[in-house]
């Protein structure tokens, strides 16, 4: 890797990340950083870890070994609620399913996920973010009322609604038709360019490698 | 969006489930409720009608029928008693300073009929809101209620009847009482009760009762006599004259009497020279003039001791003390509601349980919508928070509908009485010690939340997220 791997302008650095359970060890990555506005493609076969490192990235999990470096944050060096609190302000998180809360309208999942990042309540952002990805008509609905497709597109304005710095997607298209993946992606996209986030993409979806260029493997 | 909004959501998703766990909760606040209410609105009405009454005199037999019936105007009364020896005990200015006498018998349509002093509805601070307190025989004031279920009015005219029941064949037809005056409603017992002059009551009951029992007597006393006659021939020899005697003088009576009831005022007219109730003197000399009790409030302490002993040497009086027996009753009642309310404890100890399991089984169906709260960078302390408020308004919402319960019982009760009990009962009474319900389920919830909340601090976000 570069000498510049710790210079300020990354959004990300990785540094000899393993993880085990265990005595197995279910992840080793090489070296990997990145810069502000950057799309990546995290690419690997079923098992190499691809989620464990998103995990990583997220702060969701603690690596056995190496470091992790997010906006200038080194991972290892917040706990608890100051971890919460760095993953509200940096992080979006989209994951192979939506996930959007059932009990609430769409409009609501996205006030809640102002509410739990602890950012002061702004309905006209959500609305904004809602209409960006075409669903502003659906904001009273309830996620049974959705298809997996627009649920999804739900699930990335939840993840870009706090103007994250890094936005992770795990396999965000796996469950998804041909045109809505390509739909998602090119939202993915456009919302990471919008915030001027950096975006990484884990697959293994022949229909996404088309979309972005830089890969990193696994 | 916060907390309480959100947990709402997950309690309103699952209606019939919320309801469910609510339901048995409900229940155990609402009969804490209703006993609460029913409990401290009799205790009210018992001491309000046995405020200043320390004593009652009246009949031997049991004591707490004899309050009951003197001061409460429930159950039937124990006897009469001479109004001689009951003014024995009155008279002792150094030891009463108040003596009402009651003379009880007659009623109409089930509202009884006392013949006792104004000093009866001074007692209980009444005040007339219509017409005037009775001043002749046969005038009455009567209670609010009475005027009110009744429908009258002052001038309007009724027959009693005999017994303190609702019995047409029963009616004293001779005489009519006319109201004189309504009563304004006191929350007493005099509400409830018509208000007369003693001597109304001797006179129209006390006629047909001396009547009745004179016969009776009689016919015992005949019957006696002629066994007598048969079977103790030389025993009675002695005895025999002065019985003879008498039973002349029955015989006679009986005839007049027989007469005199059938036109009664007439007959009344002729023999009266001085009095209505010349026939109760007459009676007099065999019978003296009976009351039915005495209310006693005592000048000094001494009258605590010396009243009770003074009724006891007369082998037909008793004085009761009413808080004696208000306090003898409340620990009897006071078991039964005792055990109801453990009874109800134990509903809200096992509403707690069912909120805890409803909660803890939440946990794990939620599991995955807590770690994506936690993606979005929720706290532990947030999530415990919410799961914490969900019990909680578990619990509150089957406090509300318990409270809703327990008053609506209460007052459902207090109209199914109304008609037929001397009991009001009134679900619109709120009482300070409903707040210490409420703090006792919200602690309950809170103690069955904890668990489950806990938990929350386990969830590995990524294992979740990974499943």
């Amino acid at each position: 890797m570069k000498a510049n791997l710790f210079g300020k302008y990354h959004m990300f650095i990785l540094k000899n990340v393993t993880h085990k359970y265990g005595d197995k060890t279910i992840l080793q990555a090489t070296d990997w950083a990145a810069s502000q506005g950057e799309h990546w493609l995290l690419l690997g076969n079923s098992g190499s870890g691809k989620t464990t490192l998103l995990h990583i990235m997220g702060g969701l999990l603690k690596p056995t070994n190496g470091d992790v470096e997010i906006a200038n944050q080194n991972l290892h060096q917040v706990n608890g609620s100051k971890l919460d609190r760095f993953r509200a302000q940096h992080i979006g998180l989209v994951f192979q399913k939506p996930h959007l809360i059932q009990t609430l309208t769409v409009l609501d999942n996205l006030l809640l996920a102002q509410y739990m990042a602890g950012v002061k309540k702004n309905k006209q952002r959500c609305l904004e973010v809602l209409t960006q990805l075409n669903m502003q008509h659906h904001k009273k609905s309830y996620p049974n009322k959705l298809s997996q497709g627009e649920m999804q597109r739900v699930s990335v304005a939840r993840a870009v609604l706090n103007s994250p710095k890094v936005l992770l997607a795990d396999e965000p298209t796996a469950s998804l038709d041909d045109e809505n993946t390509v739909q998602v992606i090119q939202l993915l996209q456009q919302q990471a360019q919008v915030v001027n986030a950096t975006l990484v993409i884990a697959t293994h979806d022949q229909r996404v490698k088309n979309e972005i260029d830089q890969v990193f493997n696994l | 969006m916060n907390l309480i909004k959100l947990s709402w959501s997950y309690l309103n998703k699952k209606r019939l489930n919320t309801f469910l766990n609510t339901l048995l909760l409900s229940f155990g606040v609402g009969i804490i409720i209703f006993l609460l209410l029913v409990v401290n609105q009799a205790e009210e009405k018992l001491k309000n009608n046995a405020q200043g009454i320390d004593f009652v005199i009246g009949a031997k037999g049991s004591p707490l029928q004899l309050i009951l019936n003197a001061i409460y105007h429930m159950d039937s009364p124990t006897g009469n008693i001479p109004l001689s020896e009951a003014n024995m005990i009155a008279n002792n200015k150094r030891l009463v300073k108040k003596a009402i006498p009651l003379a009880l018998g007659d009623s109409y349509k089930a509202y009884r009929i006392v013949g006792t002093t104004t000093e009866y509805p001074e007692f209980y601070k009444c005040k007339i809101a219509q017409g005037k307190l009775w001043q002749k025989n046969f005038e009455v004031t009567i209670g609010a209620i009475v005027a009110q279920k009744l429908g009258l009015k002052v001038g309007s005219k009724f027959y009693s009847s005999h017994g303190l029941e609702d019995d047409d064949d029963l009616a004293h037809k001779e005489h009519a009482f006319v109201v004189t005056g309504i009563l304004a409603p006191s929350k007493t017992v005099v509400d409830r009760l018509i208000l007369t002059n003693i001597e109304s009551v001797w006179e129209v009951h006390g006629h047909h009762d001396d009547h009745e029992e004179g016969e009776d007597h009689k016919d015992s006393t005949d019957h006696e006599h002629k066994e007598g006659k048969d079977h103790d021939h030389k025993e009675g020899e002695h005895h025999k004259d002065s019985t003879d005697h008498e039973h002349k003088e029955d015989k006679d009576h009986d005839h007049k009497e027989g007469e005199h009831h059938k036109d009664s005022t007439d007959h009344e007219h002729k023999e009266d020279k001085d009095h209505d109730h010349k026939e109760g003197e007459v009676h007099g000399e065999e019978k003296e003039k009976e009351i039915t009790a005495m209310l006693i409030q005592r000048r000094s302490n001494m009258a605590i001791v010396m009243i009770p002993g003074m009724a006891n040497r007369s082998n037909k009086l008793q004085a009761v003390s009413p808080a004696q027996q208000y306090l003898k009753l409340l620990e009897n009642i006071g078991i039964g509601a005792d055990v109801l309310q453990y009874f109800a404890y134990v509903i809200i100890f096992i509403a707690g349980l069912s909120i805890f399991i409803a909660l803890y089984n939440a946990l794990k169906e939620r599991e995955y919508d807590l770690a994506i709260m936690r993606t979005l960078g929720a706290t532990r302390l947030k999530l415990f928070t919410h799961i914490i408020l969900e019990g909680m308004l578990l619990a509150l919402v089957g406090a509300l509908l318990g409270f809703i319960l327990g008053h609506g019982a209460v007052e459902f009760t207090g109209k199914m009485i109304a008609g037929s009990s001397q009991m009001t009962l009134s679900g619109f009474q709120f009482l300070s010690a409903e707040l210490n319900i409420l703090i006792l389920v919200l602690v309950v919830a809170f103690v069955a939340a904890l668990i489950p909340a806990i938990q929350v601090y386990k969830i590995d976000i990524s294992k979740t997220l990974a499943k």
